[in-house]
């Protein structure tokens, strides 16, 4: 096993973005430079699948250096079962966003390209920070590349929509900043105490703050997360950056900005805070379900494929949310296989309609029609990816889908069965929404004569949607392969909050070796 | 040989791959169509050797579990692929495979030089690959993986021609209707899930035996027990067209013919059935979810009939034919009759998968014209499909001996003995309706005189149709002897076949034994009555006179509108649920609460912000005396604080 | 003696009169010579406390202030002139450019 591998799946890409700024007059040599070291980065990621040992209950692949002694910060990093799965998926993906990008990106394609290297390493810093510090961070680096991206290469009103991400965000991470601060803060005053932001530490320091405080925090923390994920209401910033984004940000925001949101909710709201927690699980799960059917309807009239999109990520969102805090085992896994499903799905769904729109230079439904004659190998993309969407049984939408219901509905948490009942109905209406939208643009006839000039996918273009369809279909089939490897981490988070449930003494956390 | 099962299921599998993705390329229409008909053909080999097999086997011992791999697990939860090979699910698997296997080798001839052969082929030998899942799976999640995948099939193929108008209720292209389908399916599929997640939380388990298992130590008529039936038979509703939920079907005639035969009519809408008979011992245990059933399944009989005798498009006669027949499935599985069932669901798919295919031919010979007003005559065109046609026709309005007579039958005389005199009244009606309106469509179609135009120039179909069909109209007739009662001196071998499949139910439910054979003769004489009359109407009234529709629709006038557009179910639930639906998403969520009340506060969060800010620039004036003024007078306020407190 | 006083009463009479020059007039040259009217009043301050208090250090502050303010005349008004030759006025009223 190679040393130090974190360090480097971290920091490849920023090395890679530093030499691509290099060799900035090249776009060609650009272009390559930053899908080689994207393509390493994903490589050597795959050791982290093939090393991490799932029945180890402490973090690995540990990095531990002081970075600000007086405050105790370290540069501290590790993952567990649920990070492991997310830095995969961003190392995964990245590679197909800079591939997606070849030819629709022509102006400042090294910065481009650089700042998606450099979005990478603070993506993947998020999933493997253990520190507070750090990961605040991380947290907060994305925002600038995302910002640029949009920002540069987006579409018209491309400034009010990134000034809009970038606020949303930053006033959530504003408040967690004060819950991290007020964290350390805590752990000072405790008997023997000082100020930490190590997570390990918090994990045992945190759930014993008594709850008026927990409330604070979790609700600082949830606030920060529930904008990033998007929950309902919260949800508005997320539209408008994915039409004005550029198709590799709506991919990277849709595949892995969006699931930081959701891994901080079991990060910290459940692992930090299992009182609170379970004093707002009715709550969030509520925010979940009315996210799923909102989102749902909301996309059934969109005009806009893109936006049509986006709303359907609003409503897979909250299947998510729903999933975590019902606090089951199957319900979390399902939560985590969703993330992975709603990364690929999703980002499928955002790469074909960059085609679209780079051959046609519109997204309106109403422009299309009849594409399944004109160019049958998207049309059959199209579909198959749709059907992952929609929660078809035997590609992955459903396999999260279906835990994340089934879990919710067995919660004695939520203790009752009509979250998953309205919940459900989202499935109905995912069908609804994504087969219109398709029968409008792909059968019938066409309704604009621009579209006989279509050409059909290039190799380019299959090749990028292959892996992730064979991902649709690996995880619809055999999920093991990945549910296995979070498995005894879930369980034991959904241990620990049970035990509080319980009213039991809370079992320590297997400390750092 | 039970080991190999695996292979049945993956023959289809192999076969949609290789045309899939390979179909574009071969081009040549005999090699994609034998490798579709021979993957289905490979799979119904095997199962005959798996059925013969079991034939030599004790009869409790021929139900086995083969697990291949884990496919979900999550905590107490897993759920494996594995199949359940019992009496039950070989005698699906076998008309599955092998009706499916003759309608690939038709389609072969029907769908020649069609631009999507390959596409066709792929969709077709996908389908048989989801519904040999749903009919062999061993627990819920398995089936479900069938039912909606055969969904699935049943959408694509729906829109198979998507650059074809269909015209309906809100529909405008065929792929509206494959929609339409895939939508309603949802609906069931959705109280289906619920049912399920109930299921696991009752028994903590997904797998038919352990369910079925548990079953035994509940009581009758417990409320859990209830729900989880009802929802069940609710999606079953949805993917078998009974009311509420049978919208779809009729408008899924949009799809070429051979996916009207195999799907919507001989297999998948079966699937409620097959669902229901398979949790046979969980219906017992719910007599009120029973009666429900059979209402629903009688009402949609007769209602569905009642529609079918005043279509005019070949195959939506033959569609609301099928709905009205699933009813009387329904009616069977609904007052315990479930052999009788499983039995019409047998006989069904032989005659109606040859009606359907009929039509195609007939379709096919008259240039895509289906109108049935506009044909006549084609009996001395094509002799072959008139007289297999004819024997099909025999046989769903319960001629005996032909196979429909006996199933059906069956299903009559235990709505009367097990259920009551007016479930029987209403399958009885359904059943004189059935025959009047399969010998108005005889009539019409075949005799009498030509009212087709001149140019066309129909003819005999080729032999990979004819000869399905001659095979098809055979088993509808031969169909039926397995199933010839007691009464009549028969050893009814499906019965028996099936009786340890359901023999806990029949444990449960404890129905009495009935001897009444003066009833059992009595009711049978009126059927056949019943049918003669259907017989002699329809074809008197049309033979004399092909437009006698309009005398009738004269005559009868709001009714026979009610009946011609259906009961206006369609209107009804566009007007109630779909455009209310779409309204409320449109011109207020989205334009009002999230546009204007979410987005308006964010953006007037922000406004405001920008407001405050141009107000206070205007302290900035830029004029130095006016800062120093502040700045004076801030000493003054200062000194004077601290001279005065 | 004189009372301190009274000179306070001077200087901050001379102030006052250099604040409100500042605060109102539109001249920059008059601006500028209240502003040296201010300083002076400050200076007398420092003498007054110096003598009063015995200790010469107040006047020395005098001489930093004098030269202070001789410097900042030379610049003052080299700014002045450099303006009126440019925009021949001195009010500052017409002096906006750098104004929103």
């Amino acid at each position: 096993m190679i040393p130090h591998v974190l360090n480097f799946i971290l920091f490849i890409p920023l090395i890679g973005a530093a030499i691509v700024l290099l060799a900035r007059r090249n776009n060609d040599a650009v272009r390559w430079t930053g899908l080689l070291f994207s393509l390493v980065t994903f490589i050597v990621s795959l050791a982290l699948y093939f090393g991490y040992d799932p029945e180890n209950p402490a973090m690995q692949f540990v990095e531990k250096v002081s970075w600000i002694p007086s405050l105790n910060v370290s540069y501290h990093i590790g993952i567990d079962g649920i990070s492991m799965l997310l830095v995969v998926l961003t190392t995964f993906l990245t590679p197909i966003v800079l591939l997606s990008s070849w030819k629709s990106i022509q102006k400042q394609v090294a910065a481009y390209v650089a700042l998606m290297l450099v979005l990478e390493t603070a993506m993947i810093g998020v999933f493997v920070s253990l520190d507070t510090f750090l990961f605040y961070v991380f947290w907060e680096l994305i925002l600038i590349p995302m910002y640029f991206i949009i920002g540069i290469w987006g579409g018209k009103d491309r400034i009010y929509a990134t000034v809009k991400f970038f606020i949303f965000t930053m006033v959530g991470s504003l408040l967690m900043l004060i819950a991290i601060i007020w964290l350390g803060y805590y752990a000072s005053t405790l008997p023997g105490g000082e100020f930490t932001t190590d997570i390990t530490r918090l994990f045992d320091i945190a759930p014993t703050i008594p709850l008026h405080l927990q409330s604070w925090m979790f609700g600082a923390f949830a606030l920060s997360f529930l904008i990033k994920v998007p929950a309902f209401p919260l949800h508005t910033w997320l539209p408008d950056a994915h039409v004005q984004a550029p198709t590799g940000g709506s991919v990277i925001l849709a595949g892995v900005l969006l699931k930081m949101g959701t891994y901080g909710l079991i990060r910290f709201n459940i692992q930090f805070f299992p009182q609170a927690s379970l004093e707002y699980a009715s709550l969030l799960s509520i925010l979940g379900v009315v996210g799923i059917i909102y989102g749902a309807l909301v996309s059934m009239v969109q005009k806009d494929v893109k936006k049509l999109v986006a709303y359907s990520s609003v409503s897979h969102m909250g299947f998510i949310l729903l999933g975590l805090f019902g606090v089951t085992v199957q319900g979390m896994q399902g939560g985590i296989i969703q993330m992975i499903n709603h990364g690929l799905s999703t980002g499928a769904l955002f790469l074909i309609v960059g085609m679209i729109y780079d051959r046609r230079h519109t997204r309106m439904i109403e422009e299309f029609g009849g594409l399944a004659r004109q160019i049958p190998v998207f049309a059959t993309f199209f579909m198959i990816v749709t059907l992952s969407s929609i929660g078809l049984p035997g590609l992955n939408g459903f396999v999260g889908e279906f835990l994340i219901l089934i879990g919710s509905f067995q919660s004695e948490v939520l203790g009752s069965i009509w979250y998953v009942v309205f919940a459900s109905t989202g499935v109905v209406f995912a069908a609804v929404y994504m087969l219109w939208m398709y029968q409008r643009v792909v059968f019938g006839e066409s309704r604009n004569p621009e579209n006989a000039k279509l050409v059909d996918l290039s190799a380019r273009e299959i090749g990028l949607l292959l892996p992730i369809i064979l991902f649709i279909v690996w995880i619809g089939v055999y999920p093991s392969t990945f549910l296995s490897k979070s498995e005894p981490t879930v369980q034991r988070v959904v241990e620990k909050i049970e035990q509080v449930q319980r009213g039991e003494a809370l079992t320590k956390t297997v400390s750092q070796p | 040989m039970y080991q190999y099962v695996g292979l049945i299921v993956l023959f289809p599998l192999i076969g949609l791959l290789i045309n899939g993705l390979l179909g574009r390329k071969i081009k040549n229409e005999t090699i994609v169509g034998a490798i579709g008909s021979g993957a289905v053909g490979l799979s119904f080999l095997l199962t005959a050797a798996i059925f013969i097999d079991m034939l030599g086997m004790p009869a409790d011992g021929r139900s086995q579990v083969v697990t291949l791999f884990t496919w979900i697990a999550a905590g107490d939860f897993t759920v494996s692929a594995a199949y359940q090979i019992d009496q039950l699910s070989v005698l699906m698997t076998l008309v599955v495979t092998g009706v499916g296997f003759l309608i690939h080798i038709y389609s072969i001839g029907y769908m020649h030089g069609d631009r999507g052969f390959w596409r066709f082929f792929t969709y077709l030998n996908l389908f048989i690959f989801a519904m040999l899942n749903l009919v062999l799976a061993d627990n819920y999640l398995l089936m479900f993986l069938g039912w909606e995948g055969v969904g699935l099939c049943s959408y694509l193929l729906i829109g198979f021609w998507y650059d074809k108008k269909f015209p309906g209720v809100g529909i405008t292209w065929t792929g509206d209707a494959g929609n339409k389908a895939f939508w309603v399916n949802r609906i069931g599929d959705f109280a289906f899930m619920i049912g399920m997640f109930l299921i696991f939380r009752e028994f903590g388990t997904l797998t038919f035996n352990e369910v079925m298992g548990q079953a035994d130590g509940r009581t009758v008529g417990e409320g859990t027990i209830f729900w989880i039936t009802l929802l069940l038979f609710i999606g079953a509703t949805g993917k078998s067209a009974q009311i509420p939920l049978f919208i779809w079907l009729p408008d899924a005639m949009a799809g070429p013919t051979p996916v009207s035969a195999l799907i919507h009519a001989a297999t998948m809408v079966t699937a409620g059935v097959y669902m229901i008979a398979r949790n046979a011992a969980l219906y017992a245990l719910a007599p009120d979810t029973m009666m429900i059933v059979a209402i629903v399944g009688a009402v949609t009989a007769i209602m569905a009939a009642s529609i079918g005798l005043v279509q005019n498009d070949i195959k939506k006669v033959l569609a609301y034919s099928t709905v009205s027949q699933l009813g009387y499935m329904f009616l069977a599985l609904g007052v315990g009759a479930f052999t009788a069932g499983i039995f019409h669901v047998m006989t069904h798919a032989f005659f109606k998968a040859c009606l359907f295919l009929g039509s195609g031919a007939v379709i096919h010979a008259m240039h895509e014209e289906q109108d049935i007003r506009y044909m006549g005559g084609l009996k001395r065109v094509m002799p072959i499909t008139y007289w297999t046609f004819l024997i099909s026709s025999f046989a769903i309005a319960g001629f005996p001996p032909l196979a429909g007579f006996f199933s059906k039958d069956e299903i009559l005389w235990f709505a009367w003995a097990d259920g009551s005199p007016l479930l029987w009244l209403l399958g009885a009606g359904a059943a004189l309706m059935t025959a009047f309106y399969m010998f108005r469509m005889v009539t019409l179609t075949f005799e009498g005189e030509p009212r087709w135009a001149r140019d066309k120039h129909p003819h005999e179909a080729p032999s990979s149709m004819t000869i399905p069909l001659i095979v098809l109209a055979a088993l509808a007739v031969v169909g039926g002897f397995v199933g010839v009662p007691a009464v009549l001196g028969g050893g009814n071998a499906i019965h028996q076949w099936l009786h340890p499949v359901f023999a806990q139910a029949e444990r449960i439910m404890a129905l009495p034994e009935h001897h009444d054979h003066a009833t059992e003769y009595l009711l049978m004489a009126i059927s056949v009555a019943i049918a003669l009359t259907g017989f002699w109407f329809g074809r008197r009234m049309f033979l004399a006179d092909p437009e006698a529709d309009k005398r009738i629709a004269a005559k009868t006038g709001g009714l026979y509108r009610l009946l011609a557009n259906k009961y206006y179910v369609d209107e009804v639930y566009d007007a109630t649920v779909v455009r209310p639906i779409l309204k409320t998403s449109d011109s207020f969520l989205y334009r009002v609460f999230d546009v204007r009340l979410i987005d308006g506060f964010v953006n007037g969060l922000a406004s405001t912000t920008a407001w405050v800010s141009s107000t206070l620039r205007f302290m900035q004036s830029g004029v130095v005396q006016n800062y120093a003024a502040l700045i004076v007078l801030g000493l003054v306020v200062i000194l004077g604080l601290l001279i005065f407190s | 003696m004189i009372p301190v006083h009274y000179y306070l009463i001077l200087s901050a009479v001379m102030f006052i009169t250099g604040v409100v020059g500042v605060l109102t007039r539109r001249n920059a040259i008059i601006i500028f010579m209240c502003i040296e009217l201010m300083l002076n009043s400050v200076n007398l301050t420092f003498v007054a406390f110096s003598s009063y208090l015995g200790n010469e250090a107040g006047q020395m502050f005098v001489f930093f202030v004098m030269a202070v303010a001789a410097a900042e005349a030379a610049v003052g008004l080299a700014i002045v002139l450099a303006l009126f030759r440019n925009k021949q006025t001195v009010n500052i009223n017409e002096v906006n450019i750098l104004k929103w």
